[in-house]
């Protein structure tokens, strides 16, 4: 039963005037699944990034449906949800990764610093070189730990010279927090670090091109809780620098990492807010069953 | 509860049912395991032993062919044949008559020879090049003019034969390729220890020859050198780019489906029907020559293209999905993407590949038939536009000559071509392990 009408999506304009969302909630919780509605503020007063009525389809299949958020500079907002919810999907629409995939479509409006990121005459080299990705698994180069870290200011001629890009490589490493583990042994493969050690060579790879943000797609889900609390260690310190937007499965990593927490469900944006309300009091039916366990 | 009650609902009796019923079956499934095994034990070992009898046949066939029978005859380097002017003068030393220096030095062995056809006997003990082996010796040195020294001169075909056992000596004479006075001549030799085997360094220095004593695989191997090489140079990048672009760039459309069933068929089509377009484009549209390896080298790319093109392909889809994400991530182009990460992790599948295609292009003949590379070539090719032949059209070709001695240089050729191919296999194998990478 529909127990009450919410106006939650945002007309474009609405991105100009953030303070003007503010989206109605009675103090009954929603029960209904209506997916044209999110619920939550979606605006910041700083946006990095702003999203507008992001719909993804895969050939027929509509993967994604009238997304809008926004992403706060400096901050590490988290997307939760089930399997197959979207929320990876739409972590790589930041970036445009899923131009890769032939049958996917795009419509809708991302802006980074007010460009449209999918406008015409912006080129995803540098897209990607201002919004850098880590992946779910480690995916270090089959190259050395030195030349893993080098390769991206090296293909975007960010330094001159062997001495700069040294100092550019030990900086990078020493802000992933790796540099004490792996200063002497900078030619060995990435390959051989360990899974933990690997992931955070990817972050300092993806940090060496000093981005503006950096999406993360499930980085811990192949580490253990060691590996995993020196990653989330690391995500705060680099909230100082970079926008960061996590996609997890742990619900517990979101509260401890983030600011700000979507709960994605079948393609549709749920709900969105602080981190604290969303996992101490959800407004809507389907964030407090996620959260609470009863599925997912 | 329910599930208690679901548990119970089970027959008793069925634990002890499905140890019978398995227990039946066993006997019979082990027997098929053991059959399969014994099929596959026996069809390796017939399989080896084959192996083994076709290299054991052309070893000891060929073996021979690395050996040659030289005959010592002293040579009076006579001035007054080589040179009656004095002068010492190049042109005159070239032309003079080295073939009447060797008569002489068989008839000062055989003093006691008379008449024609008995002389002629005797000089055909040495093989016809001995003249010319003479004048290369006077040539790079004139102060030999006037001295008389004991020289080793290549025996015909017949003494080596005879030598190498391979002639019936209780054959009645006049079915016999060696006459009983000529018998006399060798063993005389022979046991005056005038007759020696020495290593066959003609073989591989010398190009084809009608005498079998100075037909050599020089010429066939430089031959097949040259028409690898343009092979090589053809289609090793145009495969790789094919492969690269059709993987990485190329839409996946109708058209370029069209393009991969077409690949996929070259790759079966008969060499042969190569070898009529290489002789109906190269040869009569373009008019390039025939019997060169330039053509060769074309007409085995466009055999070797569809192999690696599709050896390729496979090596660039068995590459990670995750290393293109990670340098796509980082901002690389595409080209970037594939020049860094993907192609140098795809190379050691793409090389084998290659060199297996080059293996196949090396054995390959029939389609060299098609554009004249079967003509009979003395000279050793030197360079891309000469008229050559290559090693398996050399084995045909001596394959099909009647000389006894022909027939041990067939294996010979063999043996290297053999030779050839398991050093090629070898270095796909090396190269294959030495770029291999871990991901």
């Amino acid at each position: 039963m529909n127990t009450m009408t919410i106006e939650a999506r945002v007309p474009l304009d609405g991105a100009l005037n953030p303070n003007a969302r503010e989206v109605p909630l009675s103090s009954t919780q929603i029960t209904d699944y209506d997916h044209r509605q999110t619920v939550g503020k979606i605006t910041v007063d700083n946006p990095k990034m702003l999203c507008r009525e992001v719909n993804v389809y895969y050939s027929e299949k509509h993967a994604l449906r009238q997304v809008s958020l926004d992403i706060g500079a400096n901050e590490v907002i988290a997307f939760i949800g089930p399997s197959g919810c979207g929320k990876s999907t739409f972590l790589r629409c930041l970036n445009r990764m899923n131009d890769t995939i032939a049958s996917c479509r795009i419509t809708g409006q991302i802006q980074l610093d007010g460009d449209n990121i999918y406008d015409k005459n912006i080129d995803v080299v540098q897209l990607r070189a201002r919004v850098g990705m880590v992946f779910q698994k480690p995916n270090p180069f089959p190259k050395s730990i030195y030349e893993n870290v080098a390769y991206g200011p090296r293909i975007h001629g960010m330094v001159n010279g062997k001495a700069e890009l040294d100092e550019l490589v030990q900086a990078s490493l020493e802000r992933a927090g790796l540099i004490k583990e792996v200063e002497k042994r900078m030619d060995e493969p990435g390959t051989s670090l360990s899974g933990g050690q690997q992931q955070r060579l990817c972050i300092a790879r993806a940090i060496a091109v000093n981005p503006e943000v950096i999406l993360m797609d499930e980085p811990c889900s192949a580490l253990d809780p060691i590996a995993t609390a020196k990653i989330e260690e690391l995500i705060d310190e680099l909230r100082e620098n970079y926008t960061l937007v996590i996609v997890t499965h742990s619900m517990q990593q979101a509260a401890r990492v983030s600011q700000r927490t979507a709960y994605f469900h079948l393609g549709d944006l749920i709900e969105i807010g602080e981190t604290d309300q969303i996992f101490t009091n959800p407004k809507h039916k389907l964030t407090e069953d996620y959260i609470t366990g009863r599925f997912g | 509860m329910n599930k208690l009650d679901d548990s119970a609902a089970l027959p008793p009796t069925a634990s002890r049912d499905i140890k019978t019923i398995v227990n039946a079956g066993l006997k019979r499934r082990h027997a098929a395991e053991r059959r399969f095994r014994g099929y596959g034990l026996t069809a390796i070992s017939l399989g080896l032993a084959f192996v083994v009898l076709m290299f054991a046949n052309i070893i000891g066939k060929g073996y021979p062919a690395f050996w040659q029978t030289y005959i010592q005859v002293p040579v009076t380097f006579d001035p007054t044949v080589i040179d009656p002017d004095g002068r010492r003068d190049p042109k005159a030393l070239e032309n003079a008559d080295y073939a009447a220096l060797v008569r002489a030095g068989l008839r000062g062995l055989f003093p006691q020879v008379e008449g024609r056809r008995e002389l002629r006997s005797l000089y055909g003990l040495i093989s016809n090049n001995a003249p010319l082996t003479l004048r290369a010796q006077v040539l790079a040195d004139p102060t030999l003019i006037g001295a008389s020294q004991e020289i080793w001169l290549l025996a015909s075909a017949t003494v080596d034969t005879l030598i190498k056992g391979n002639i019936d000596r209780t054959l009645d004479e006049s079915l016999r390729p060696v006459k009983d006075n000529e018998l006399g001549w060798i063993d005389q030799l022979h046991a005056s220890g005038k007759i020696q085997r020495k290593f066959n360094t003609i073989l591989f220095s010398n190009g084809d020859s009608r005498e079998p004593e100075q037909a050599g695989i020089r010429g066939a191997l430089m031959g097949s050198f040259y028409t690898l090489l343009i092979t090589l140079l053809l289609s090793f990048p145009i495969g790789v780019a094919t492969a690269v672009y059709l993987e990485e760039f190329a839409p996946k459309n109708r058209w370029t489906d069209l393009i991969e069933v077409n690949i996929n068929n070259l790759a079966a089509v008969p060499s042969i029907v190569f070898g009529l377009l290489g002789l109906a484009v190269f040869i009569n549209f373009f008019g390039l020559p025939r019997s060169a390896p330039l053509v060769g080298g074309l007409v085995l790319s466009l055999m070797t293209l569809p192999v690696i093109i599709i050896a390729g392909r496979a090596a660039l889809t068995s590459v990670p999905p995750s290393i293109r994400e990670a340098a796509l991530g980082m901002g690389a182009s595409k080209l970037q993407m594939v020049g860094h990460h993907v192609l140098p992790l795809a190379m050691p599948g793409m090389l084998t590949g290659s060199i297996i295609g080059m293996a196949r292009a090396l054995g390959e003949s029939a389609p060299l038939l098609m554009i004249g590379m079967v003509a009979f070539i003395v000279d050793v090719p030197r360079g891309i536009t000469d008229p050559a032949t290559v090693l398996p059209v050399q084995i045909y070709l001596w394959a099909d000559l009647p000389e006894r001695a022909f027939v041990e240089r067939t294996s010979a050729a063999i043996m290297v071509l053999l030779g050839f191919m398991v050093l090629m296999n070898g270095l796909a194998i090396v190269l294959r392990k030495r770029f291999e990478r871990r991901w």
